[in-house]
C-alpha cells in the first residue's frame, strides 16, 4: 500500500477532486449497521492526498461512524455490518486478506477526548515503534524528539519526558496523542473532533499543527465546529442522517452550496 | 432547636459513638495481645526451633511454613486468577459463559473456608496422596488456591474494568495487536489493582487455620520440599494454645502475625491509592 501503488492502482479511476488528484481514500457505497439500525446509506466519498477534508453536519449524523469505518474501528463494536468497499491505495480494506493491524500502522487516529496512556511522556510516544519492534534506544530517541516536533510540543516537554504524560493540560495530551500517532508514521491520520475538550488557545494550537501536518499526511477530520472546517479544510463533506448531502471545495460549500440542507445548516439554521 | 434538627444531633451522637466504640474495641484486642506477647518477640523466639511440642523454644518452622505455603500458593493462584480475569474482561462479551463463572467466582467466596478444607483433605490429602504426599505444603497450597481464586478473579477483573475503553482504542489505533495491547498497556495500568487482591488473598492464607488444619497436617519440623508437612504461623498459634497451654508463646505468635497482617495491609492500601492516582 505504498504511494506508488496507490497511484498506479488509481489512475484508471476519475477522482471526484480538483483536476489530477488521485484520492488517497475512496469509499464506493458504504453502507453500516449497528444491529438493525443503518447509521451510513450509500457512502461514497473521495479524499486527495495531502490535504485536509472536514467532516461536518450535526451530531448524530454519522460522522464518527464513517471516520471509523477507515481503520476498520467498527470491527471492535459487536454487532456492526458493512456493505460497500473503502479503498486505500486501490485496496479495499475489508477485503478478507487485509491484516486490520498492518492497515492501522498506516491509518492513525485521534480521538475526541485525549486518551494518553498512564505513563511518561517518553513512553507514550515510544509506545507504538516499540510494539512494532523497535529496540534500539538512540533510534526511539530520535522517533520520540521527531514526533514531539512535529507536534509542536516538545519546546513544552523537552525537560520532563520521563514524567507522568497524566501531568499535562489538556491540549498537551491532545498534541502528545497527536505526536503518538505521528511516531509510528502514518501515511493517513484520522481525527474526531480533535479539539472538542479544548479550550480556545489549546484549539488554535492544534488547528495551526493539522495545517502543518497536511504536507505530509493526508488528514480526515470530524468536526462539530463550521468555523474550523472553513478555517483548516480543502474540502468538505457534509452528513446529514448517514447520508452525505454534499461534498466538495470548502470555499464552495461555505460560499456556494448546491443544496438547501447544506445552506440551512452553514447558516446555522440547525444542528 | 427545632425538634428535626435535635433528632438529627442525637442521630449523630449516636453513631459516632458505635463508631468510636468499634475502634476501642479493636484497639483493645491488638493492645492486649500486644501486652502479653510483644516482650516474647526476640531474635530467638524467631528463629530458633521450638522445644517440648512448641510450649518452649522458638517459632522459626512455623515462619518457614507460612512463607513457603504462601509463595506455593500465590505462585499457582496468580497466574491461573489474573488469567481467567483477563479471559472475562478482554476476550469475552458478556455472554451466558461468563455470567455462570462469575456466579461461581462469586458463590466460591462465601463458603466457610472449614469446606473448602473438607474437601482438600478428601481429594489432595487423600485421593492424590500419591502425589502431593498428604498432608502436605502442596496439599494445602492447592486448598489455598481454590479458597483465594476468586477473590483474586474479582479483584484483577474490578482492575483491568477500570482501566477506560479509550486506553484500549488508543493502543489498537496505533496498529498494535490486542495481546500487545493488554500486555503492554492494560495489564501495567491495572497492575496496582491486580497487585491489591494477590495481597489481600496473601492476608488470608496468612490468616487461615480451619482449610489448613485438614491439609497441612502440623509437623513442627522445618519443610525440606513441598511434599512435607508444616504448620503455619496460625496453625502454630492455635495448636500450642490448644495442645500445650503455653499462652506465652500463643501471645507472641500472636503478636508477631499482627504484625505481618498490619504491613500487608498498608501495602495493599498503598497500591490501592496508587491506582486511584493514575487514573484521576
Ligand atoms: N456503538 C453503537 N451502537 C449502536 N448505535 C450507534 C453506535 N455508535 C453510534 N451509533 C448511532 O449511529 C448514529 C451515528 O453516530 P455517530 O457516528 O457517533 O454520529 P456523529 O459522530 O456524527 O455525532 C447515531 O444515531 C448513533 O446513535
Ligand atoms: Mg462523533
Amino acid at each position: 500500500m505504498t504511494v506508488i501503488e496507490l497511484q498506479r492502482a488509481s489512475k484508471s479511476e476519475q477522482g471526484q477532486g480538483g483536476a489530477g488528484d488521485v484520492p488517497q481514500i475512496r469509499s464506493k457505497n458504504l453502507n453500516l449497521f449497528y444491529g438493525d439500525f443503518q447509521a451510513l446509506h450509500d457512502i461514497s466519498l473521495d479524499v486527495p492526498k495531502n490535504q485536509v477534508t472536514a467532516l461536518i453536519g450535526p451530531s448524530g449524523c454519522g460522522k464518527s461512524t464513517f471516520l471509523r469505518t477507515l481503520n476498520r474501528m467498527n470491527d471492535l463494536i459487536s454487532g456492526v455490518s458493512i456493505t460497500g468497499e473503502v479503498l486505500i491505495g486501490g485496496q479495499n480494506i475489508y477485503d478478507k486478506t487485509v491484516d486490520v493491524v498492518e492497515l492501522r500502522k498506516k491509518i492513525g487516529m485521534v480521538f475526541q477526548k485525549p486518551n494518553p496512556f498512564p505513563m511518561s511522556i517518553y513512553d507514550n510516544i515510544a509506545y507504538g515503534p516499540r510494539a512494532h519492534g523497535l529496540k534500539k534506544k538512540s533510534r526511539i530517541m530520535e522517533i520520540v524528539e521527531r514526533s514531539l516536533r512535529q507536534a509542536a510540543l516538545w519546546d513544552e516537554v523537552k525537560d520532563r519526558l520521563h514524567s507522568s504524560a497524566m501531568g499535562l493540560s489538556g491540549g498537551q495530551q491532545q498534541r502528545l496523542c497527536i505526536a503518538r500517532v505521528l511516531a509510528v508514521e502514518p501515511e493517513i491520520v484520522l481525527m474526531d473532533e480533535p479539539t472538542s475538550a479544548l479550550d480556545p488557545l489549546a484549539t488554535l494550537k492544534v488547528e495551526e499543527l493539522v495545517t502543518e501536518l497536511k504536507k505530509m499526511y493526508t488528514i480526515v477530520i470530524v468536526t462539530h465546529n463550521m468555523q474550523q472546517a472553513a478555517r483548516i479544510s480543502d474540502r468538505t463533506a457534509f452528513f446529514l442522517n448517514g447520508k452525505i448531502v454534499e461534498a466538495d471545495e470548502t470555499a464552495k460549500i461555505f460560499t456556494n452550496p448546491k443544496h438547501k440542507q447544506t445552506n440551512d445548516y452553514i447558516s446555522g439554521r440547525f444542528g | 432547636m427545632s425538634k428535626v434538627n435535635r433528632n438529627q444531633n442525637i442521630a449523630f451522637a449516636f453513631f459516632s459513638a458505635l463508631g468510636i466504640l468499634t475502634v476501642c474495641i479493636l484497639l483493645l484486642i491488638i493492645a492486649y495481645i500486644f501486652v502479653q506477647g510483644i516482650t516474647k518477640i526476640s531474635f530467638d523466639f524467631l528463629f530458633s526451633n521450638p522445644r517440648k511440642m512448641g510450649a518452649e523454644g522458638g517459632i522459626f518452622p512455623a515462619i518457614v511454613g507460612t512463607i513457603y505455603l504462601v509463595l506455593t500458593t500465590m505462585i499457582i493462584a496468580a497466574p491461573i486468577g489474573v488469567g481467567a480475569a483477563i479471559y472475562l474482561n478482554e476476550y469475552t462479551s458478556r455472554g451466558r459463559i461468563t455470567d455462570m463463572i462469575r456466579f461461581a467466582t462469586e458463590a466460591l467466596a462465601g463458603i466457610p473456608s472449614i469446606v473448602f478444607g473438607l474437601f482438600g483433605f478428601a481429594f489432595f490429602v487423600i485421593l492424590l496422596k500419591p502425589i502431593t504426599g498428604g498432608w502436605s505444603i502442596l496439599s494445602a497450597s492447592l486448598t489455598g488456591v481454590t479458597m483465594v481464586l476468586p477473590t483474586i478473579v474479582r479483584t484483577a477483573e474490578e482492575a483491568l474494568k477500570a482501566v477506560p475503553d479509550s486506553l484500549r482504542e488508543g493502543s489498537l489505533a496505533l496498529g498494535t495487536t490486542k495481546w500487545q495491547t493488554i500486555k503492554g498497556l492494560i495489564l501495567p495500568a491495572a497492575m496496582p489493582g491486580i497487585i491489591t487482591g494477590i495481597i489481600l488473598s496473601i492476608g488470608r492464607v496468612i490468616g487461615e487455620t480451619a482449610a489448613f488444619l485438614l491439609t497441612l497436617g502440623g509437623s513442627l519440623l522445618i519443610p525440606q520440599s513441598l511434599f512435607d508437612g508444616s504448620r503455619t504461623l496460625s496453625l502454630h498459634l492455635y495448636m500450642v494454645a490448644m495442645e500445650t497451654g503455653a499462652m506465652d508463646v500463643a501471645f507472641g505468635t500472636a503478636s508477631v502475625l499482627i504484625i505481618l497482617i498490619l504491613l500487608i495491609n498498608f501495602a495493599a492500601s498503598w497500591f490501592f491509592r496508587r491506582l486511584i492516582k493514575r487514573f484521576s
